[in-house]
């Protein structure tokens, strides 16, 4: 029998119908802006206390916050509107003190019902919310010539054990260099190397009174390094990101050396790219005694008075890395102080050293590793380049009073902030490569509202046009189409909420064109319906045959925009991506909705039925 | 129905379609496309107000400075702004840009200058320019295996036809090129296709179930027959458009633009380009059709 389906088509366009339709409706209930409050340090928690003395400081300033809720140990406060909300977080931040990080947020406000059935709303991409984009590079350079520095003190360590002696030593473009006055030094030491370490290959060459050993990392291994070099970024950048309380924060890696990072809400890069980048490090030394050989001391200034310098130690007692957690508070006089936890090791070794130097001083070093990037001309082209340089300066100078364990604290301090910031960093790791910002952007949350509701708005009048079309043109046959357009935006949102993709402005520029294109498939049916007809052929054959023969254009057509949008997102980066998975998924929607759903629209309403005319 | 007689006209149209892309090539070599941010990495300023300034007059005060394809928006608080320029980074951009900014007579203040990393764009220029072959490539060997390699031929040269237009256009004008522009230009690519093959297919029924040889008679029949779906689906892809481009706001403009021209551009030469491309590679019916292989009787028993 023509133009029939049979049961159970009916019942697969109805329930894939219903999965889009529940599953597109939380998107219809936009997310309420907030503020987040969570503690800084992990130990702390979020009370009823510190959301109460928010919301009356808010309300003090004339803003009414729409709901507060309590999560274990973070609090959240609703507002009405998006312009109060950066108002909001600078009032909650300034209320409620250092020690508590205060984060804009989009809440969700599906209602229960529907978050029981597993559905959520689309993620928002940053140029619809706002906040940061950062993309970072690991300089993979110097991740290996840090290890083959690491790697030349052990070496000039064994040779010491060893008495060979060695004239210099330099480490250059990824090379070793040790420089020998005497060939059986270089070959004895070549083999005494080749056993402690297998990641070298050797070179040998003579130069003027000695010849030199040339030690460079093999290919694997280099790539071993700038692997572990980037993962290990990758966590300690994620930590970072975690500290700074940011919602739904973003950290991945992209290709062999790059990271990025997108902080939603977040608005003061400033901060965020101050955490993130920084490379300080704390050093405990003690400090030089009278008798102590020039060739073992250094001589630092304090960072809080310039003008003053102590002599310390070149020998490192323990540095940052040894320390297993980290918290901010004040000391008897008010000033900021760094509590510190460190670890097993970390801890014996102080012992043992401080048991025996009680009376003497201990420095606290300040080390932090910086770039300066300048751009110069060579040969009429520009060229960046970084010039690294170390910054360090002495925290504090303090008499050992008894032997330290593994809990102690600094002070000496200059503000909170930067006490805020030194915890943090020691609680989240050192950076095992420096990195550098190779981009960033940022979306205030002004400019994400609008946006958002341009884009509706083009969705909307992109809908009702397409609509308009289709009914003037098809008549009977435009109502079926645009019954199935608009089950395919659902289907679509839906797909796209399950999905968990992120809704960015060009993915909202691909829906738009997708409502364009889907009705493609219903009018070259349609067309070709009108020319069955056309040849006198029975209506009912005539749809029947339309929607055959259209069948294999249709396909055809869809696959090959089907194959440019999946190289579209494996090419693409960030807003391209985006668009991709709007178009692919958009694709093969259109082709349910416009192919089985319209068919069976039709042949529900006229199957079985004699027909004289076709509204078409 | 009326039938047009598009075949008889391919000479007046290939004239069209050549003269085009030799302007769009030339404007391409001469103007060369406006690459925005994204490609070229760009320098960014971030100044402090005492008080929440107007966007607009911003905006205004850095045209009429000389600062071209200046972007401005608030920057965390309402006070404080960004300011983002095409230019390659210069040490004293910052101060330039805020004295320019004190001249009007607020108090502003330099907070940072940075600049986007140039090699970054580099990377994503080539990477782009390789995504936009291997699109071509792809859809290449997928038509020659559904269809023969005489219709990827034309499939391909009516696709790059469009491509170089609307990227002809971009550099004529000096629109901005950015990653979202990309994008729709890879979009165009699909739907360009998407309309090819549909004439394609229709031209491949007709060579199939006709007796003739006579190509031009052939072709005609197919495009008028797939012409209604053409203007059709190609006026609701506008309408959309439209709806964008006056809608879409700023972000989102030039993506439109790209559209508007890729589908105009694309209907034309599915129509023209595409099909009378066949003829000049030199289609038959043969391509399509294998003659049948002479049969012998066998002769053993």
């Amino acid at each position: 029998m023509l133009n029939r389906y049979p049961l159970w088509k009916y019942l697969v366009i109805c329930l894939v119908l219903a999965v889009g339709v529940i599953y597109a409706l939380p998107n219809l209930y936009p997310e309420d802006p907030a503020v987040q409050i969570s503690a800084a340090s992990g130990a702390e928690a979020v009370d009823q206390q510190d959301l109460d003395r928010a919301i009356s400081a808010l309300e003090n300033a004339g803003i009414t916050p729409k709901s507060q809720e309590l999560n274990g140990s973070t609090g959240l406060i609703r507002l009405t509107s998006n312009d109060q909300q950066l108002r909001a977080k600078e009032l909650v931040s300034d209320t409620l003190g250092d020690n508590i990080i205060v984060a804009l947020n989009l809440a969700d406000a599906t209602p229960a019902w529907l978050s029981s059935l597993g559905a959520s709303p689309m993620k928002l991409g940053l140029d619809l919310r706002g906040g940061v984009h950062f993309q970072l590079e690991v300089d993979m350079d110097a991740a290996v010539k840090q290890r083959l520095e690491v790697n030349a003190s052990a070496i000039k360590e064994i040779l010491r054990e060893e008495r060979i002696r060695y004239r210099g030593s330099e480490v250059n473009d990824g090379t070793l260099s040790l420089t020998f006055s005497d060939g059986d030094d270089l070959s004895k030491s070549r083999s005494l190397i080749s056993r402690d370490f297998q990641d070298f290959e050797f070179d040998e060459r003579d130069v003027e009174r000695g010849s030199v050993l040339d030690l460079k990392l093999t290919a694997t291994a280099v790539k071993q390094i700038q692997d572990y070099a980037v993962n290990q970024n990758l966590t300690t950048i994620r930590n970072r990101v975690n500290e700074l309380g940011v919602s739904e924060p973003l950290v991945q890696r992209q290709g062999p050396n790059r990271i990025v990072v997108e902080l939603p809400g977040v608005q003061d890069t400033a901060a965020a790219k101050r955490v993130l980048g920084a490379t300080a490090n704390l050093e405990f030394r003690l400090e030089a005694t009278n008798d102590t050989p020039a060739s073992e001391m250094e001589s630092f200034a304090f960072r809080s008075q310039p003008g003053r310098t102590a002599n310390i130690m070149k020998d490192v007692i323990i540095s940052g890395d040894s320390v297993s957690s980290a918290s901010t508070s004040f000391d008897e006089s008010g000033r900021p102080q760094v509590n510190i936890n460190l670890d097993g090791t970390g801890g014996s070794i102080m012992n043992r050293v401080t048991r025996a130097a009680i009376g003497r001083n201990m420095a606290v070093l300040f080390i932090e590793h910086k770039t300066r990037t300048r751009t110069t001309m060579e040969d009429g082209e520009k060229v960046e380049k970084r010039i690294p340089y170390t910054e360090k300066g002495l925290i504090s100078l303090a008499t050992i009073q008894s032997a330290l364990g593994n809990r102690f604290r600094i002070t000496g301090l200059d503000s909170p902030t930067e006490a805020k910031e030194l915890s943090l960093l020691l609680r989240s790791g050192s950076l095992a490569a420096p990195i550098y910002f190779v981009q960033e952007r940022t979306i205030g949350p002004s400019l994400g509202a609008e946006n958002i509701a341009s884009g509706i708005l083009s969705v909307e009048l992109g809908l009702l046009l397409v609509v308009l079309f289709m009914l003037a043109r098809y008549k009977a046959f435009g109502i079926v189409a645009n019954v199935a357009l608009t089950a395919n935006l659902a289907i679509l949102i839906a797909a796209m909420s399950m999905l968990g993709a992120t809704l960015t402005l060009p993915g909202i520029a691909g829906i738009v064109l997708t409502l364009g294109m889907a009705v493609d498939a219903n009018v070259l049916i349609f067309e070709r319906i009108r020319e069955e007809m056309r040849t006198k052929m029975p209506l009912h054959q005539a749809i029947h045959t339309g929607f055959e023969r259209a069948f294999t254009s249709i396909v055809d057509a869809n696959i090959t925009t089907l194959l440019v949008a999946v190289i579209l997102f494996s090419i693409g980066s960030g807003p391209v991506k985006g668009f991709a998975v709007t178009l692919s998924i958009g694709i093969l929607t259109s082709m349910f909705t416009a192919i089985m759903m319209s068919r069976g629209i039709i042949n529900l309403a006229i199957g079985g039925k004699t027909l004289k005319k076709l509204w078409i | 129905m009326r039938q047009f007689d598009f075949m008889s006209k391919r000479r007046a149209a290939f004239i069209v379609s050549i003269v085009l892309t030799i302007v769009a090539i030339g404007a391409l070599v001469i103007h060369g496309l406006n690459l925005g941010l994204d490609f070229t990495g760009g320098t960014l300023v971030e100044v402090k107000y005492q008080v929440a300034p107007a966007l607009e007059s911003i905006r205004q005060t850095l045209d009429a400075a000389g600062y071209k394809d200046v972007s401005v928006q608030t920057f965390g608080a309402s006070n404080e702004i960004l300011v983002r320029l095409q230019q390659s980074f210069e040490a004293g951009i910052g101060n330039d840009i805020v004295a320019q900014l004190q001249g009007t007579g607020d108090q502003v203040s330099l907070v940072r200058a940075e600049f986007v990393g140039a090699q970054v764009g580099d990377q994503l220029r080539d990477q782009s320019g390789l995504g936009m072959l291997l699109a071509l490539a792809v859809v290449m060997v997928y038509v020659a295996f559904r269809f023969q390699y005489k219709f990827a031929l034309g499939a391909l040269i009516s696709l790059g036809h469009d491509v170089v237009i609307l990227l002809g256009i971009f550099a004529l004008f000096g629109f901005d090129f950015d990653l979202t522009v990309l994008a729709a230009v890879l979009a165009v690519i699909g739907y360009s296709l998407n309309d090819t093959i549909i004439v394609y297919d229709r031209i491949r029924e007709n060579i199939r179930k006709s007796r003739t040889d006579d190509m031009p008679a052939i072709f005609n029949d197919a495009i008028n027959a797939t012409l209604s779906r053409t203007l059709s689906t190609s006026g609701t892809t506008l309408l959309v458009l439209l709806a964008l481009f006056f809608l879409g706001g700023d972000m989102i403009h030039n993506f439109a633009i790209a559209l508007i021209i890729g589908v105009v551009a694309g209907t034309f030469s599915s129509i023209y380009v595409a099909a009378a491309l066949l003829l000049v590679v030199g289609l038959k019916r043969v391509d399509l059709i294998p003659p049948p292989k002479e049969q012998f009787e066998d002769g053993a028993p």
